[in-house]
């Protein structure tokens, strides 16, 4: 026969060559990877560095103890008030808030759309869930004061201040739900069928699937939304500054106002502050709380979730 | 209407057609599947083992566009007639998947978890003991219950597979190619197991492996696709194992058994 096949025929159409061979376009690549890692980490270092510079002129300063700093619970640096716990505890209380309310829902909402609703249905409703994501956090602020609090008020009545950390914490939950149920509903998702299908085989229905199989297989997946949604509610600046109070307050009733961390920034930032006065450096050593608390939380998390997560190859 | 008589067959198909949209996958199947045997599925590959095998316990109720027609028969109920909780026909009858798909849980967990959901009120340890023991595993992780399945083997893991279904007891159990991930002295342990399994259940295996169809059934069906071009898959013939291989009345399925196709 003529008709041969040349695929077969010259398969060495390349002559063998061993050799090492220049490739500039691996090595520009390689390069470039390393030098944005090594920028990111870099950018990082600087800033903690700076937080911590600022922070120490803060603490240099002979009036300020870390027993006041941390041993008393009024802040108040114009006139020798360095107790941080007010600002601490007003940050804890709305953030937890914000998971108490985003956590459930969001959980619920990814179960529904990775497990229950038919592809039609999550696809109608996923975009809806990602314009919540795209409300700017000044919209949510004014939602907070105008909506929540009037609505809380007519609640639980007259004990709720115009200004809460109720309020505040659950608009900020509402803001973090999108984030939570994206991000649980991809790690549903990722869930391998044949486990589904596994779980369907013994007899179970779709609720125990969901809960008992699926659920703790995506935990991993979960947990890393928790953290994102924990960091996102602890650095929430604008609806904390406009809803929550301000004024720092020692208080663990979340219908009264109560500044947090960030919203304190924001507001004695804003004023003229004149540099190096005890006011400009104390709000560094205020930052570096707000750091020292995120990064605290998130190994309390990732704790958390290592000891119940599930494994499946 | 309940049937009166007791029926001899563990499942007995009339008729049935499984399609995936308009594509029947499989049709015009006439089964009738002995208890306490073992009955092999085998056939070129795409001819609808899988889909076949799936129509027993419901499982292609998961695919949105697949539905059935004919009927499925057990203990003379259809289980797909329109009072039948498909729930309900899952505990019945059990199913052990190509690869190893254990829970992400303990060892120990992966049994006891269908047992309780199932209902099941007695001593859990034990129940744990006799499935492992029924899955001739007991021996290899009495010592490691807490673990993690997947620090398993893959054949350890098929055969918690295994007793996870029996952990429920159904009366029928399904393998579709249970030992197609294997390596050879793990597969001769789960035809060992179904041998020892068959006292007490009905199986039903697809298997590639023409050796163990001849191995470890007693009834084989041999499926084909429809001659009509259709890709549509069907059962050519179905006796007991030993005829099918030494004495087969379709011309292909001859040349299948003795290796002359595909
Ligand atoms: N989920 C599905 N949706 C649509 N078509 C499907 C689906 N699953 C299988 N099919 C089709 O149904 C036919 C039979 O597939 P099936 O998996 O039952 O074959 P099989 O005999 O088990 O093959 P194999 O031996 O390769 O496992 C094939 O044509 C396949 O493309
Ligand atoms: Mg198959």
């Amino acid at each position: 026969m003529k008709q041969e096949n040349t695929i077969l025929e010259n398969k060495n159409f390349r002559p063998l060559d061993l050799k090492k061979k220049m490739r500039p376009g691996e090595s520009v690549i390689q390069s470039l990877l390393f030098i944005s890692g090594v920028l990111s980490v870099f950018i990082t270092v600087a800033i903690v560095y700076e937080l911590g510079k600022e922070a120490l002129l803060f603490f240099n300063n002979p009036d300020v103890t870390l027993a006041k700093f941390f041993g008393t619970t009024r802040w108040q640096p114009g006139i020798g008030l360095f107790g941080i716990w007010p600002l601490v505890t007003s940050t804890l209380i709305t953030s937890a808030i914000a998971i108490f309310v985003s956590l459930p829902l969001g959980l619920a909402a990814s179960l529904f759309l990775s497990e229950y609703a038919s592809p039609k249905a999550r696809s109608a409703l996923k975009p809806i869930l990602e314009i919540l994501a795209g409300i700017p956090t000044v919209v949510y602020g004014y939602f907070a004061l105008l909506f929540m609090t009037p609505l809380l008020q007519k609640i639980f009545g007259e004990g709720v201040q115009v200004y809460n950390m109720a309020s505040a914490g659950i608009v900020m939950g509402i803001m973090i739900l999108p984030l939570i149920s994206s991000m649980s509903e991809d790690a549903l998702s990722a869930v391998p069928r044949v486990l589904r299908e596994g779980a369907y085989a013994m007899g179970a229905t779709k609720f125990e699937t969901s809960l008992q199989v699926v659920l703790p297989a995506a935990l991993s997946g979960i947990g890393a939304a928790l953290i994102i949604g924990i960091s996102r509610a602890v650095g929430e600046t604008m609806i904390v500054a406009i809803a929550a109070g301000a004024g720092p307050n020692f208080t663990f009733d979340p219908f009264k106002a109560a500044e947090t961390m960030t919203g304190h920034i924001a507001r004695i930032s804003g004023g003229d502050l004149s540099y190096n006065t005890i006011d400009y450096t104390s709000l560094f050593a205020v930052a570096l709380m707000l750091f020292l608390v995120t990064l605290v939380l998130n190994l309390i998390s990732q704790t958390i979730i290592n000891r119940f997560r599930q494994r499946y190859e | 209407m309940q049937n009166t008589q007791i029926p001899e067959y563990a499942i007995e198909t009339k008729n049935l057609f499984v399609f995936y949209g308009s594509f029947a996958a499989v049709s015009e199947v006439n089964l009738k599947i002995e208890k306490q045997k073992v009955t092999a599925i085998i056939g070129p590959s795409g001819c609808g083992k899988s889909t076949l095998l799936r129509a027993f316990n419901r499982m292609n109720d998961f695919v949105p566009s697949s539905y059935v027609t004919g009927e499925v028969l057990m203990r003379g109920q259809n289980i797909y007639g329109s009072n039948i909780d498909p729930v309900e026909v899952r505990r019945n009858i059990g199913m052990v998947f190509q690869k190893p798909n254990p829970f992400p849980k303990s060892i120990y967990e992966n049994i006891a978890w269908g047992a309780r959901i199932n209902g099941f009120k007695g001593n859990m340890d034990e129940l744990v003991e006799q499935s492992l023991r029924g899955a001739a595993l007991w021996e290899e992780v009495k010592d490691l219950l807490k673990k993690n399945a997947y620090e398993l083997s893959g054949g350890q893991q098929q055969r918690l597979c295994i007793a996870r279904t029996i952990a429920i007891q159904p009366d029928i159990i399904l393998m579709d190619e249970p030992a197609s991930a294997l390596d050879p002295i793990s597969t001769l342990r789960i035809e060992e197991l179904m041998q020892e399994l068959k006292k007490n259940y009905t199986i039903i295996i697809v298997t590639h492996n023409m050796q163990q169809a001849a191995r470890v059934s007693d009834y084989t069906a041999m499926m084909m696709l429809e001659k009509d071009g259709s890709r549509s898959g069907t059962v050519i013939e179905f006796s007991e194992t030993k005829k099918i291989f030494t004495n087969p009345k379709d011309k292909r399925t001859e040349d299948y058994v003795t290796g002359r196709f595909g």
